[in-house]
């Protein structure tokens, strides 16, 4: 009984020393931006801002620069709900009557093996062509396409697990199968939705390359801004941090809602939450 | 409503189009951006566009015999395959380690874990951006901290000092995605079947034996999709490295993404591009179905 007491105080003190290792740097990035440029260039660094100021945030906000965060909201909600609609509908086709056998769900998976780069440029010439380079719409179709295979491998395992026996029931009562789908699977399948849609949401929230090589001025996402404070020696530090937290706060706060749905999230469905 | 009763032989035959109808518009999608850009690059590998040259004609396979050739591009390969082999099992082993801590009953669990899983859910180019500001030599924490061992001030250039930078970039990599394993592997592990262990442990068996023979069996399936997921990631790391040297010093840490973004979009190497991205392109599904032919995916 001892040794099992002495054992959780260890484990508990390693699990504080582990969560504040892997806090530290996040704690870092939000620390700066709260600091005056002062604070930020003092020598040795110091740990805490002498007071919370939102001199950095006041600037982005000024300069326009905090519209970014509303061109990623516009363009990851967009592109999150057409995957998640088209993406849903393949699904449960795939799901129920092995649409295109096991062949067709290799290939859609297979899709989202390919690294983006391999394509990005390909697909730049075909946005310069159509002229969709810097506008919402190119961004839009090509997460939702990049999104695509993930939602339909998730939401298919989701409606694989529905019992299959409450949509024959409603077939007989004599329901059309598109009445079966909106009546009977989709609320069946709430959680998963759910959860789809907000790792959906969070891949192209957080997603650098597609933006980088296809916006240019008027829909610049906020991934994108963040790298243009780069610069040589003088990097502009306040900038780089507050835009940076602007962008992270907002999944930060989402995703902690959503805790019970993150395993299976994220293993992309290898683990049953 | 009464339901119109439909012959049989309609009947299959109108769910069989309503079957392909709600797959159609997903597959329309995925061949926009899966096929035509494959269509495009094997077109215009065998051509020799360049920013300034628009002539179409053939030329055979003068980029592949270019490929074969370029030191750079085949360097680019080697570091995104250092940086495969050195992160992936320290992620791996890490993410194990902390899960077998965090298996067990200790207060305030499900706070720690919440917490811990914060670094995957960071932009990959703002962690990079977040370890430029630790690494910084004069107002960073890490030479800060340094320094207090050391007991003088320490300025080490982390992300310029060749000795440093694959140090820094991995540490940054680690950093962001070992969570990403344990979280996996904590579930898996919370799976494995505790009677089995009691029984292990009654029997006397050693902790390494238990591992082998019973936790390792058990939690494989989640495993193998944890590492591959990660192996596919790290094949096309460029956002960390972008933040922290823009594959600098010179190009030693140039990844093959980042190789295949500075001759497509800083050189327009239009046609050279092309080749290297089918290069890519069947490298990766040339390993990825081999790893599948041998691992049971779920389901």
């Amino acid at each position: 009984m001892r040794r099992r007491r002495l054992s959780t105080v260890l484990r508990t003190a390693a699990a504080v020393l582990l969560t504040m290792l892997f806090l530290f740097p996040i704690y870092w990035l939000f620390m700066i931006s709260f600091k005056t440029a002062e604070e930020i260039f003092a020598f040795p660094p110091k740990w805490w801002p002498s007071r919370i100021g939102l001199g950095s945030y006041a600037v982005l906000f000024k300069d326009g620069d905090a519209t970014t965060v509303a061109n990623s909201l516009v363009i990851a909600g967009a592109s999150t709900l057409i995957a998640m609609f088209l993406g849903t509908l393949a699904a449960y086709s795939l799901a129920r009557w092995r649409t295109g056998g096991e062949h067709l769900a290799n290939w859609i998976i297979s899709q989202r093996m390919v690294p983006p780069i391999a394509v990005v440029f390909p697909i730049f010439l075909l946005y310069v062509f159509l002229g969709w380079v810097d506008t919402r719409v190119g961004l839009i179709l090509l997460y939702t396409a990049f999104n695509l295979p993930y939602v339909i491998w998730m939401m298919r395992g989701y409606i694989l697990d529905i019992p299959r026996a409450l949509e024959e029931a409603a077939l007989v009562d004599g329901l059309t199968p598109w009445q079966v789908l909106w009546q009977v699977v989709l609320p069946m399948s709430r959680a998963g939705l759910f959860a789809t849609a907000i790792f959906t949401f969070v891949f192209a929230w957080n997603e650098f390359i597609f933006a980088l090589v296809l916006t240019r001025t008027e829909v610049t996402t906020y991934t994108v801004q963040v790298t243009h404070y780069f610069g040589g020696q003088s990097n502009f530090w306040a900038k780089i941090s507050a835009m940076s937290v602007l962008g992270t706060l907002p999944i930060f706060i989402v995703v902690g809602f959503l805790q019970k749905y993150l395993v299976r999230g994220i293993s992309m469905g290898a683990v049953k939450g | 409503m009464t339901p119109v009763p439909v012959p049989r032989q309609g009947r299959r035959h109108r769910d069989r189009v309503f079957r392909l109808a709600l797959v159609a518009p997903s597959i329309v999608v995925l061949l926009l951006v899966g096929v035509f850009p494959l269509v495009y690059l094997i077109v215009v590998s065998f051509q020799n566009l360049t920013m300034s040259d628009t002539d179409t004609s053939f030329q055979g396979l003068l980029n592949y015999r270019l490929v074969l050739t370029d030191a750079r591009l085949w360097q680019s390969l080697l570091h995104t395959l250092i940086f495969i082999a050195v992160a992936l099992p320290t992620e791996l082993v890490l993410g194990l380690a902390m899960a077998q801590l965090f298996i067990e009953r200790i207060p305030g669990r499900a706070v720690f874990i919440a917490l811990l899983v914060l670094p995957v859910l960071v932009s990959p180019i703002v962690a990079g951006a977040t370890w430029a500001l630790m690494f910084d030599n004069r107002f960073g924490p890490i030479n800060q901290i340094l320094g207090w061992f050391a007991g003088e001030p320490v300025s080490l250039l982390w992300t310029i000092k060749p000795s440093l930078v694959y140090a820094a970039i991995l540490i940054a990599e680690v950093w962001q995605w070992t969570p990403f394993m344990f979280l996996l592997l904590l579930a898996a592990l919370s799976a494995v079947d505790k009677s089995q262990l009691e029984a292990a442990a009654i029997d006397g068996a050693s902790w390494w034996r238990t591992f082998r023979q019973i936790v390792l069996p058990a939690i494989w399936p989640v495993m193998a999709v944890a590492i591959l997921i990660r192996a596919l990631d790290l094949f096309r790391l460029f956002d960390i490295v972008w933040a922290l040297t823009k594959g600098g010093p010179g190009t030693m840490t140039e990844t093959i993404s980042m190789f295949t973004y500075v001759k497509g979009f800083q050189q327009f190497e239009t046609s050279y591009v092309a080749a290297v991205s089918l290069l890519i392109i069947v490298l990766l599904s040339t390993v990825v179905l081999w790893t599948l032919k041998r691992v049971e995916l779920s389901r």
